[in-house]
């Protein structure tokens, strides 16, 4: 049979062999590079020396550094799963009422997403600004008191960056799940409703269990965008106040450009790979269980 | 059935081979860098210099500058212009970006096979510093001697572009590179908030003090400060150093060479000022959470009366205010010496890659002579030779040349804090927050400072 003909069997490679090569030569082979660097002590202009794993303890043992993978992760909080949980109440809303105009709802929600970030960013730093639009409405409203240099606070400005990540994150998630929901047939909430169960019942027996892969397709999205977070700090804040709102893939900007430390920012890139890789991984896994 | 999510999980024999191809690629590749034209050891022109380049035929010459705004990019067009009509056989690859992308893509391009003859690399031992470590750039001393530029410039400019060769010490060694512009770190004020309050412009640190105290309890914002980004802080503090602390006490600090130290009595003196006009309320609110352009901005609304700031504001701010607008350098304190942050624009370099370096030496001559400070003061920039005799008749440009010309000749041009280490830009900016923010004592910003200074001098740099 021809299938079985060594040449029939590599017709297919054939056919993948001009998008492998654009994927390998622009993403295989820099990650290649990368991990070499990130074993070398290396400025970019010299010589690279090897240097063994010394970059990567440095990573693991540097204090800046921790703060900056901590921050990370308070952003996924803000990032994927404050979105989560407004996007089910959004997308249940929009789904089951048969709003007039829902065309345009999804299109605002989604709005966010197609705006660049450093456009997302500049906006925001307005909006935050000592007398921007917040302060002047909490003003407005006779709440003088709890207007705040929101993005200068050290109390305030990791949070504050990541409300605009709620912001940015929410759209795509309420158009994932709604697309999700829209699948579910109409029949079963009937059915379940004759039984007696209320909305919330519903959502928990049926709603959950069959959006599941929406679900895991959203968190994956968003805590890459979370952990990836680069130009929303480098517009906002730059780190600051002191080193409040570090973020790993500035660090990694820094590194290599700002203080010409290329290995050690290859190894920080590196671990930031690893751990948007690993973490995903566990959301995948557990999506993927009782199926 | 829904159809499933498949976002990992790759097929194992794919990840296996994938994995394979990875780290082969890594073992046989060679360490990084080293293919790359890395001219070490000591580049030096071979062979006496020429200051004569009719005789050398048809050269290209690639520059890379920065001169992108309004002023900048008028002066170096027409500049180029001329030296290409004096130069009939020499043709200029004009190559010009902003500050920041220049500075991201000025390492890779140094390194490459394709490298320019003439960069503006800027004067911090992260970049011009790191640059003549690595041997890209050529020492100008024989240009020096055959065009007399030690003549042109005052010494306290010229050694903003002067390293040892082996890039450890900043400040004493060749010089590698020569300036267009001028720059310095003055306080801008409201001619009319001060004819309201009733004052004159101060001669004395005291004097500013107290203008400072009237201001306030007028009920007037006396300072404005936009720190968001956090080095504006920098230059209110090398403007309060500046008032405290012996100029070669800050040449060391800002320079990172040895024999210094932040935790000095002066210095902790410097830096307690500073927490302590915040804690009086002498700057706008929310200085850490305000906008560097927005501070600005403020003081042409008339919100603030005073505002410290380089003299690279000069331009927007005349025309925001006009005749109301004044400058002046940072006074001093009663008995001391006229002391303020400053420098000069981003030094012209020669790169060892330059295959005509009398050339390009002779393009870097035509841009610093005197026609040429003649017509970046006829484009509104800062000449930084012999600045008073190009000022105009009256306004603010004019107080601005004075201060730089006092201060360049008379008293002590201080370096930006922030050229002593490659990572001194962020130690300042995050300690110099906390210290505005309240959150660190002007002891532990001290401390802070020093650790980031004495960790890179005892490294030997």
């Amino acid at each position: 049979m021809r299938g079985r003909s060594p040449r029939g069997r590599l017709t297919p490679y054939l056919f993948l062999a001009p998008a492998l090569a654009v994927y390998g030569a622009f993403l295989l082979y820099p990650l290649a590079r990368a991990v070499q660097f990130s074993f070398y002590d290396y400025d970019g202009l010299t010589v690279g020396t090897p240097v063994g794993l010394a970059n990567y303890a440095a990573v693991l043992t540097d204090e800046g550094l921790r703060d900056a993978f901590g921050h990370a992760l308070v952003l996924i909080g803000f990032f994927s799963l404050l979105p989560l949980l407004i996007g089910l109440v959004l997308a249940a809303l929009l789904v089951r009422s048969r709003v007039r105009g829902l065309p345009l709802f999804r299109t605002v929600v989604f709005l966010p997403q197609v705006i660049a970030m450093v456009v997302v960013a500049v906006a925001w730093r307005r909006i935050y600004a000592p007398d921007g639009t917040l302060n002047q409405l909490l003003r407005a409203v006779g709440l003088d008191g709890l207007t705040r240099t929101w993005l200068g606070d050290y109390a305030t400005a990791l949070p504050a960056v990541g409300v605009i990540g709620t912001w940015y994150s929410t759209g795509l998630v309420t158009v994932l799940l709604m697309a999700g929901m829209a699948r579910v047939p109409p029949e079963l909430y009937e059915a379940a409703s004759l039984d007696g169960a209320g909305p919330a019942r519903q959502l928990r027996a049926i709603t959950l269990p069959a959006i599941r892969p929406e679900i895991a397709v959203a968190l994956t999205l968003t805590i890459i965008a979370a952990l990836k977070t680069f130009d929303l700090v480098y517009v906002t804040t730059g780190g600051g106040p002191g080193t409040s709102t570090t973020v790993p893939s500035y660090e990694v900007y820094r590194r290599a450009f700002e203080l010409g430390e290329v290995g050690a920012a290859a190894a920080v890139g590196v671990v930031l790979t690893v751990l948007i890789f690993g973490i995903n991984l566990v959301v995948n896994r557990v999506a993927d269980r009782q199926r | 059935m829904a159809p499933r999510a498949r976002w990992a999980a790759p097929r194992a024999a794919s990840r296996a081979v994938g994995l394979a191809a990875a780290t082969a690629l890594v073992l046989t590749a060679c360490a990084p860098g080293a293919g790359s034209d890395d001219g070490s050891g000591e580049p030096a022109p071979s062979g006496p210099v020429s200051t004569d380049v009719s005789d050398v035929g048809d050269v290209t010459l690639t520059v890379w500058d920065q001169e992108v705004r309004g002023g900048q990019d008028e002066q170096i067009t027409q500049l180029n212009a001329a030296f290409e009509e004096a130069n009939p056989n020499v043709t200029i690859e004009r190559v010009s970006q902003s500050f920041d992308d220049l500075s991201t893509t000025l390492r890779l391009a140094l390194t490459g096979d394709d490298a320019p003859d003439v960069v503006q690399t800027n004067n911090a031992r992260a970049t011009m510093g790191q640059f003549v470590e690595s041997g890209q750039l050529v020492p100008l001393d024989a240009y020096a001697d055959a065009y007399g530029w030690r003549d042109r410039y005052p010494e306290s400019v010229l050694q903003y572009s002067t390293y040892s060769g082996d890039g450890r010490v900043f400040g004493e060694g060749s010089l590698y590179g020569l300036p267009q512009v001028g720059e310095v770190v003055g306080v801008y004020y409201s001619r009319s908030a001060l004819d309201e309050l009733g004052l004159e412009v101060p001669q004395t640190w005291a004097d500013f003090e107290a203008a400072l105290q009237a201001a306030a309890d007028a009920g007037r914002t006396p300072l404005l400060l936009g720190n968001i980004e956090g080095w504006p802080a920098g230059h209110v503090l090398g403007a309060v150093q500046g008032a405290h602390v012996a100029p070669e006490e800050v040449q060391a600090l800002g320079l990172g060479n040895e024999g210094a130290s932040w935790t000095t009595p002066e210095n902790l003196e410097a830096l307690t000022q500073l927490q302590t006009w915040q804690e009086q309320g002498w700057f706008n609110e929310g200085v850490n959470g305000t906008d560097y352009d927005a501070a600005w901005q403020q003081l042409a609304d008339g919100q603030g009366v005073f505002l410290i700031a380089g003299s690279w504001l000069a331009p927007d701010l005349q025309e925001a205010m006009g005749e109301d607008a004044g400058f002046f350098a940072p006074p001093p304190a009663d008995g001391g010496q006229l002391a303020t942050t400053g420098g000069t624009g981003i030094p012209f370099s020669i790169t060892s890659a330059a295959e005509e370096p009398d050339v390009a030496a002779a393009y870097l001559d035509f841009l610093t002579s005197d026609d040429a400070m003649q017509v970046l003061a006829d484009t509104g920039n800062l000449p930084v030779v012999d600045t008073a005799s190009y000022a105009p008749e009256s306004g603010l440009l004019s107080d601005v040349y004075t201060a730089f010309d006092d201060v360049s000749s008379e008293g002590a041009l201080l370096p930006y804090l922030d050229y002593a280490t490659p990572t001194m830009g962020d130690t300042l900016g995050q300690t110099l927050q906390g210290l505005l923010a309240g959150e660190l004592t002007p002891e532990q910003a001290a401390e802070a400072l020093e650790q980031d200074y004495a960790d890179f001098t005892s490294s030997g740099g």
